[in-house]
């Protein structure tokens, strides 16, 4: 039959044209690696280098900050930054991007994981075309294939427990306390959580009852609140140590004052989006640090790595242009070489409107 | 008809009645569901009962059910309208940006505007659809990319803040008249209008028709083309109202808003007894299972169980309700039949 | 086809209503794929446009590699498009079969037996659709929206917050390196193989043409004495199996599993197929043109990405692609009732109501 004919017709033809590809195909891929461990080989960063910032989306604000920190970073090296990565929080959004890190050649990658683990047969591929890798923001978990720096904001312990010794502060280390979280797959939210439950040992007299993800969406996190000020209608004190949590929240609690005569909130949050909470009382203290500079110094270490001038090897230092110079902190646990921004900063009424962020 | 029926009652009435009752039981059975869960989580943790547990229940749900309103209105014509939650996020952004650059815009002006966009947005899907032909699905499931392509393009990682919203917008969020959150008396309105129309006007009593058999609709001379294309229309400037009401709530928008609303939107409709074949359904069924399914939501977390089963309970309350309607539809059309052999034997 | 007019009575046609109706909407299809045979053309020129070594190898494998799962999913939900019904949870399906392989294996199962576990899961998950959707007779659409939460929700009860990993290296590999001496991604290889099988079933067998029959014609086709129950049952049972084996795919692709994989591809997957040609209403469509359509949608989002075009402009171009994918074959005949209608109102003004039959 004619149609029969067609049919097989068109199946030859896209077999062939894949035939064709596959024909002249193949190619072996170089792979250089040199030794994680070694000193720095060269003392300045190279000019004109390619670095890619891959965010968790490009729509996170955060994020978002963070990436124009890095582009400074790039601009003051004389090289520049590509921002590339997808609408859904998802590993799988950031693949193509780390492919086309990839295909341009660039001299790093600095990556937001979405997915501790999913992350890492790509960005092991990227490394062995002699990509460096900087983690920052979330970390991701890849032993050492790849090896890789991660920029931590600052000591993982120290912003967990931070939070509960800002929040024991102010309820007087005393009564039922929630955590209001983001997805609940988030690597930094569960690290810190982790450190939370540690720390809280030290308060015998407060007790944590529930944590609840909010998925980082306004209107999710609006809805597990609710729930939770219906479930536990003791509760003294939440943490949200995200910022749409604590914002979502803040909103709530500041349009229902009532609230605020047995119930406290804290967590991380941008002063932006935080300070008219403060003023009108809501919240009292929360902390972040700042993700300019978080982007920034993450800037400076990957074209510091690609350039030979800066190295994984524990007790080597870098050069980190206005931030001067930091030190690269040997593994410890489960987190690779790692370089920690600072302290957290705690806002409050006093000091909330002198940043931009 | 037969010259001789004078004194009996007009035939049509028993089969009407009785479809009527059957449907209205749908929407009390619903009411009825919504009790029944509020009922069982108060025994397990009286403070769900407090007056702030029932304002967050309803005002929790009245995006959605806001949503669902318009949303019916297409379902029943036999379409879908994929983009609502697009929709939402660009107008909220688009008025909290103009609330931010011009901060003493009125209050009334920002709700009209959000309005305008949703509408843009209906005609353009109800101009597809009844002009081209395209089949609803796919025409609202590709301006749900191009939307919220859009609203990304315009947000670019910006975020609107608080601080940026006029206190007078984001009090339409919180206050309550007699204890009754704005949020809720204002889709209560909505619901109440719209649902009178649909019962009363011819034009929007034409919907049902076209839904349940566009062919004889159209023989009948109903101008099926410009009904469909007011149903998305009304659907679009909904859409667009409850993106205002997502800024009064939040009072605050990044890309994110409204994003996955659809589905859910979707799936309160069908909880709330609109046929999702066209043809039958109400704008109070709709609102109420939106009700039903946010107090399902909250009264999990109220009684500590763990927010990861929501999705499958959701899913599977969903399936349930689907097959209860289709037993329900089978039911009422055998009371017609019967109903119908009844008169045939006078 | 012989008839006497004057004496004998007409002898009716061979070919079936069907039959004819399928000729010329082959005729009509034809057009379809050949258009998109000179978009994906299209599309390999912009792509190299930017970048002149677009259409290297490792590109190939890249795309590939990335539309995988997606483009697997795609073949039996074309099937079931044709027939008139639809499937949303194929990607929750996905989610719910890696989840139940990394649960099983974490536990200590071996890993052949965790995967036909996973795909034993799909079978059941798909017999629940095809059981609601043809024997109990509800609509599909809102069937598989409930099954698409029910799956993705029991996914989260099994595994959230944890992600898996450790999966044995010697299968994560298909995530990395192509079949050996091509540039074949694993997934694009058994892509393929079942195009094939899908396009032989659907186009040159008699299942094949009564799933054509049971779209175009329902009622007829079940006269004809075609069991379309049946099919349609078994074809919801091997869409189950299928997405339970991208699931697994992905899985090893990544190297790891999150109860959120696959989040919200289900509509990715959806617009595929339409834009492949495959009509909403059943009965229409090629697997030829949902293969060009996956190669178009993979080269178009490789090209843009690194182009660093924002992931929103993409969406933006897929959702017009979709789009013009069904104005354009309707346009014809819109264009034509407008003019039909303007010059009915320029003549006479028409009574609204028909006369009575």
């Amino acid at each position: 039959m004619h149609t029969v004919r067609t049919v097989r017709r068109k199946v030859t033809l896209a077999l062939a044209v894949t035939l064709v590809c596959t024909v002249a195909a193949c190619s072996s891929s170089s792979s250089t690696t040199t030794s994680p461990n070694a000193p720095p080989t060269a003392t300045t960063a190279k000019k004109g280098l390619t670095v890619y910032f891959i965010p968790k989306d490009t729509q996170n604000p955060y994020e978002v900050i963070a990436d124009q920190g890095g582009q400074r970073a790039l601009q003051e090296l004389g090289g520049k930054v590509v921002i590339s990565s997808g609408t859904q929080d998802t590993a799988a959004a950031q693949i193509p991007s780390i492919q086309a890190a990839i295909q341009a050649h660039a001299a790093a990658i600095v990556i937001a994981g979405n997915d501790p683990s999913a992350l890492c047969p790509s960005l092991n591929q990227a490394a062995q075309t002699g990509i460096k890798i900087v983690a920052f923001d979330s970390d991701i978990a890849c032993a050492s294939s790849p090896s890789h720096l991660f920029i931590n904001q600052a000591n993982t312990e120290k912003i967990g427990t931070s939070q509960i010794d800002l929040l024991a502060k102010e309820i007087g280390s005393k009564g039922e306390i929630a955590i209001l979280s983001a997805a609940a797959s988030a690597t930094n939210q569960n690290a810190w959580i982790g450190y939370m439950k540690q720390q809280l040992k030290k308060y015998p007299n407060m007790k944590l009852v529930t944590t609840v993800y909010g998925n980082d969406d306004p209107a999710t996190s609006l809805t597990v609140l609710q729930g939770l000020l219906s479930a536990y209608p003791n509760l003294r004190g939440i943490i949200s140590p995200t910022t749409v949590g604590i914002s979502t929240a803040a909103q709530y609690l500041s349009t229902h004052k009532s609230l605020l005569s047995h119930l406290t909130l804290t967590g991380l949050g941008l002063p932006s989006q935080m300070k008219s909470y403060v003023h009108d009382g809501t919240v009292k203290e929360f902390e972040l640090w700042n993700p300019d500079n978080l982007g920034y110094l993450a800037g400076y270490a990957a074209a510091g790595l690609a350039s030979g001038s800066a190295s994984l090897q524990a007790g080597s230092k870098f050069d980190a242009g206005k931030l001067n110079s930091y030190t690269v902190l040997a593994p410890s646990g489960t987190t690779g070489p790692s370089v920690v921004l600072g302290p957290p900063t705690v806002f409050n009424a006093s000091n909330v409107d002198k940043f931009k962020f | 008809m037969s010259v001789l029926t004078a004194p009996a009652p007009a035939p049509t009435d028993r089969p009407v009645s009785r479809l009527e009752s059957l449907l209205r039981a749908r929407e009390l059975g619903i009411a009825l569901a919504i009790i029944v869960v509020f009922g069982l989580t108060t025994l397990n943790n009286h403070a769900f009962a407090h007056a702030a547990s029932i304002q967050q229940l309803l005002s929790g749900a009245a995006l959605i059910a806001l949503l669902g309103v318009g949303e019916t209105l297409v379902i029943v014509t036999r379409n879908v309208d994929l983009s609502v939650g697009s929709v939402v996020g660009l107008s909220a952004y688009i008025i909290g940006d103009l609330f931010k650059h011009n901060h003493d815009m009125s209050v009334v002006l920002g709700f009209v505007i959000a309005i305008a966009v949703g509408a843009a947005i209906g005609a353009i899907n109800g101009l597809v659809t009844t002009v081209a032909r395209v089949p609803s699905l796919v025409v609202t499931l590709a301006m749900l990319y191009i939307v919220r392509g859009f609203d990304g393009v315009i947000v670019n990682g910006k975020t609107i803040d608080p601080d940026s919203i006029p206190t007078a917008f984001t009090a339409v969020g919180y206050r309550t008249l007699f204890g009754i959150p704005w949020l809720a008396i204002i889709v209560a309105v909505v619901v109440v209008a719209v649902g009178y129309a649909m019962r009363s006007f011819r034009s929007s009593r034409d919907l049902y028709a076209i839904g349940s058999n566009p062919d004889a609709a159209e023989l009948a001379g109903i101008p099926a083309g410009r009904r469909v294309f007011t149903a998305f229309l009304i659907s679009g400037a909904l859409a667009g109202l409850a993106g205002a009401l997502f800024l009064a709530l939040h009072a605050q928008i990044d890309v994110s808003g409204g994003s996955g609303y659809e589905l859910t939107v979707v799936a309160a409709v069908v909880v709330g007894g609109v046929a999702i074949f066209g043809g039958s359904g109400t704008v109070l069924g709709a609102a109420l299972g939106a009700v039903l399914l946010n107090t399902i939501n909250q009264a999990l977390v109220a009684s500590k169980v763990s927010s990861f089963w929501n999705g499958a309970i959701a899913g599977g309350l969903l399936l349930a309700a689907i097959a209860f309607d289709r037993w329900l539809s089978l039911r009422v059309a055998r009371s017609l039949q019967s109903a119908e052999g009844a008169h045939r034997d006078l | 086809m012989t008839s006497d007019m004057a004496t004998k009575t007409p002898v009716t046609p061979r070919r079936s209503v069907v039959e004819t109706g399928k000729r010329a909407l082959w005729q009509g299809v034809r057009r379809w794929e050949s258009a998109l045979v000179v978009v994906f053309i299209g599309a390999l020129i912009f792509g190299s446009s930017e970048r002149p070594n677009f259409l290297n190898p490792m590109n190939f494998f890249y795309t590939g590699l990335n539309m995988g799962e997606i483009a697997i999913m795609a073949l039996p939900l074309t099937l079931i498009i044709m027939t008139g019904e639809m499937d949303l949870s194929v990607a929750s399906m996905l989610g719910l079969s890696g989840t139940v392989m990394g649960v099983l294996f974490s536990n200590g199962w071996p890993i052949w037996l965790a995967m036909a576990a996973a795909l034993v899961v799909g079978a059941l998950g798909g017999t629940l659709n095809g059981v609601l959707v043809a024997k109990v007779g509800l609509p599909s659409i809102a069937v598989t929206i409930g099954t698409l939460t029910l799956f993705r929700g029991i996914a989260v009860i099994l595994l959230a917050p944890r992600t898996i990993t450790g999966f044995p290296l010697s299968l994560t590999k298909i995530g990395v390196v192509p079949i050996q001496g091509t540039q074949l991604a694993y997934s694009t290889a058994i892509f393929l193989a079942m195009a094939v099988v899908a396009g032989v079933v659907l186009h040159a067998t008699p299942l094949g043409r009564a799933l054509v029959a049971i779209g175009l014609q329902p009622e007829a086709a079940q006269f004809a004495g075609i069991r379309v129950n049946r099919i349609k049952i078994w074809l919801y049972v091997v869409s189950g199996v299928v997405c339970a084996f991208a699931g697994i795919l992905l899985t090893l692709k990544n190297a790891s599993v999150s109860y959120d994989a696959g989040t919200g591809l289900e509509l990715n997957v959806v617009a595929i197929v339409l834009f492949g040609g495959v009509s909403i209403f059943g009965g229409r469509g090629t697997v030829i043109g949902v293969v060009l359509s996956v190669a178009i949608v993979g080269c178009l989002q490789q090209a843009l990405t690194q182009m660093n075009v924002q992931p929103e402009v993409q969406n933006i171009i897929i959702g017009v692609l979709l789009l013009i994918s069904v104005v354009i074959p309707n346009s014809g005949e819109a264009i034509r009732r407008i003019r039909d209608r303007a010059r009915r109102h320029a003549s006479t003004p028409s009574p609204r109501n028909s006369p009575n039959a």
